[in-house]
């Protein structure tokens, strides 16, 4: 592929808290506060909380979900008295972080959260052509050993991309776990330190002229669809449990036939695909209420081109 | 060998319940009790009413572990005979009410058993939490439970302490018994988890009911373990936590503690050790709920108890 040089990223912003009980982001974001870490080499760094009245009462969001309000259509509705508090505070980071998609935002935007799934490291973003993100990713797979690191996909175009990540010219999100929300453990909160670390290390090399040489990076997973949990057509009770097979263990491989629930009854569900899939986000606690069990992906290597900053 | 001719008589166990939903978040026995509720063909056993029961179900609809205050430590003297009304918290009214159909606590009226099932975010793998270390009852179920499920363990917490014990939903009855299963994020449901819970709950109503049927249980000792000290996080003069407990001791409840091993770590990676006098064996190790009631693990020291010859009457 042909070289790629790309503008420096001046501006940086870590947010943790957009999901107020997922704790490593919220108590790292507080220690970076703490140190008064605001340079990156020559880049800004700007640290946010962006949830903190769910942080205040340690839950996922207040009136409705933080991380859903950043699609073009709601970041421009009209603000009202019934106008939802994460609505609000979306257009107020668009406005801090932003405005998306414009020429003001800042350059990159790194979202800190947690899952209930033994997901390991992910990073999620909402494009495999992004190269800064690419390059990012594959710093933080090469120099991260103490647990599995993995692409997530998103496959959206810009204005319907609802995650704060989107905020920037540039941004992805960190995913960690298993860990229990409203919890923080130590080992958790050390290994989405490390990737932190990692990303401003790789945007200070950056910046500073290193050249990145191109290639190939594997174990990227491209949504492809969610599974839902069997319920009961009359009390529309979920009646199984994710499969112990499927349970903690994300990004296996889902053959056609293979278990994916165990009824309380003691049936088996099968999986009934064509394709064999790769499970994700399995058993997170915030997916209940969408009545997710867990989301299928297909996994592909993705061929990335040299990237230099562009000097003027 | 001599033979103790000491046999304590209890009553036939006749009323039994099983509580789900005391934390509305802690799955197992919220997805069991209800179960239980639409199908109670698994907890029937002959001669015992075994009544399954959501005792708090308000925040059970919410998926949270409480409204107002916490059920779980609501079944306070106090509120129990304060006068009923409107205006007091709602998990106060609900302990009234349990109190009422229950018990009340205290009295020949009272239930025999409750069995009050609870998840955690700690790893204590299937615990029974016995109140009492003078419930010979209890005691020879625990011990029947331990045998039938060896060579899984099944700790036993023993929570009898001046300041540490708890009024507790299942305190309504004459021999209460907690069922506290992890690891398990809240608002979760895990399948081996959940069956643990089962199995254990299987074991104690087969006790109860050799028991009903006239069997006698010889004398045994049970091992367990008593609450000592309840440990917070190390906080800043603003209450915030400024450390996290420490990799070495994370998921390492019933584990001993010996004074100098790692205990919290620092966010900027500095290690706080344990000072105390003596070896100690945490439990309780960074439960979730326990943040906003200022422990970030509880010690325990280990104890055997004796429990008597026990027969129905």
């Amino acid at each position: 592929m042909e070289p790629v040089s790309l503008p420096a990223l001046s501006r940086v912003a870590i947010c943790g808290g957009t999901h107020g009980n997922e704790m490593s982001g919220v108590y790292l974001v507080r220690e970076l506060q703490r140190q008064k870490l605001e340079k990156a080499g020559s880049a800004t760094l700007t640290t946010v909380i962006s949830n903190p009245r769910a942080v205040q009462v340690c839950k996922r969001y207040t009136d409705m979900d933080l991380n859903r309000c950043f699609t073009d259509a709601i970041l421009s509705s009209p603000v009202t008295v019934a106008t939802p508090y994460e609505v609000r505070r979306a257009q107020e980071l668009n406005t801090l972080l932003g405005p998306k998609g414009k020429l003001g935002a800042v350059d990159l935007v790194c979202d800190l959260h947690n899952t209930t799934a033994n997901m390991g490291l992910s990073l999620i973003s909402y494009s495999v052509q992004d190269w800064v993100i690419m390059h990012i990713y594959r710093q933080v797979q090469r120099k991260i050993t103490s647990a599995p690191v993995r692409f997530i996909l998103l496959d959206l175009p810009l204005a319907d991309v609802y995650s704060q990540d989107s905020l920037g010219k540039h941004g992805f999100s960190i995913e960690v776990g298993p860990q229990p929300h409203g919890v923080v453990r130590a080992d958790i909160f050390n290994l989405m330190k490390e990737a932190v670390d990692q990303t401003l290390d790789w945007v200070q090399c950056f910046n500073s002229g290193s050249a990145f040489e191109g290639g190939e990076v594997d174990d990227v997973y491209t949504f492809v669809k969610s599974v839902y949990y069997p319920r009961d057509p009359e009390t529309n009770q979920i009646t199984a449990a994710i499969h112990p097979q499927v349970q903690d263990r994300d990004f296996c491989l889902l053959h056609p036939g293979d278990p994916m629930f165990l009824m309380f009854s003691g049936e088996i569900v099968k999986y009934e695909g064509e394709e064999v899939l790769h499970p994700f986000f399995v058993n997170e606690c915030a997916y209940y209420e969408k009545s997710i069990a867990f989301h299928l992906a297909r996994k592909m290597t993705v061929t990335i081109p040299p990237l230099q900053v562009k000097r003027d | 060998m001599t033979s103790s001719t000491n046999v304590s008589c209890f009553h036939e166990a006749r009323r039994v319940a099983i509580f789900g939903g005391t934390h509305g978040n802690e799955m197992s026995g919220v997805t069991l009790v209800n179960l239980w509720i639409q199908n109670g063909k698994e907890i029937h056993r002959k001669g015992v009413e075994t009544k399954p029961f959501i005792t708090n179900p308000r925040a059970v609809e919410k998926c949270t572990r409480y409204v107002d205050t916490d059920l779980n430590r609501a079944f306070t003297t106090e509120n129990l005979s304060a006068p009923s009304g409107d205006d007091l918290p709602y998990e106060v009214q609900r302990a009234q009410q349990i109190n009422e159909i229950f018990g009340p606590k205290g009295s020949p009226e009272a239930y025999d058993v409750i069995f009050d099932l609870h998840n955690t975010t700690s790893n204590m793998g299937c615990t029974l939490i016995l109140e009492s270390s003078k419930d010979h009852f209890n005691l020879q179920m625990m011990h029947y439970i331990k045998k039938a499920i060896a060579p899984d363990s099944c700790p036993v917490l023993l929570t009898e302490h001046p300041l540490l014990k708890y009024s507790t939903s299942r305190s309504v009855a004459k021999h209460p018994i907690g069922l506290e299963v992890g690891p398990q994020p809240q608002g979760v449901l895990r399948s081996n988890i959940f069956e643990s819970m089962r199995v254990v709950l299987k074991h104690a109503l087969d006790f109860i009911e050799l028991f009903n049927e006239g069997l006698e249980f010889p004398p045994c000792t049970v091992d367990v373990f008593r609450v000592s000290e309840k440990m917070d996080y190390p906080r800043d003069t603003n209450g915030n936590i400024i450390a996290m407990v420490h990799p070495n001791l994370q998921d390492c409840d019933w584990e001993p503690l010996n004074p100098g091993d790692p205990m919290f770590q620092t966010f900027d990676g500095t290690t706080l050790r344990y000072e105390g006098a003596g070896t100690v064996y945490p439990t309780f190790i960074n439960e979730a709920a326990y943040y906003e009631k200022q422990q970030a693990f509880v010690t325990t020291r280990r104890e055997t108890l004796a429990a008597g010859a026990i027969k129905k009457t």
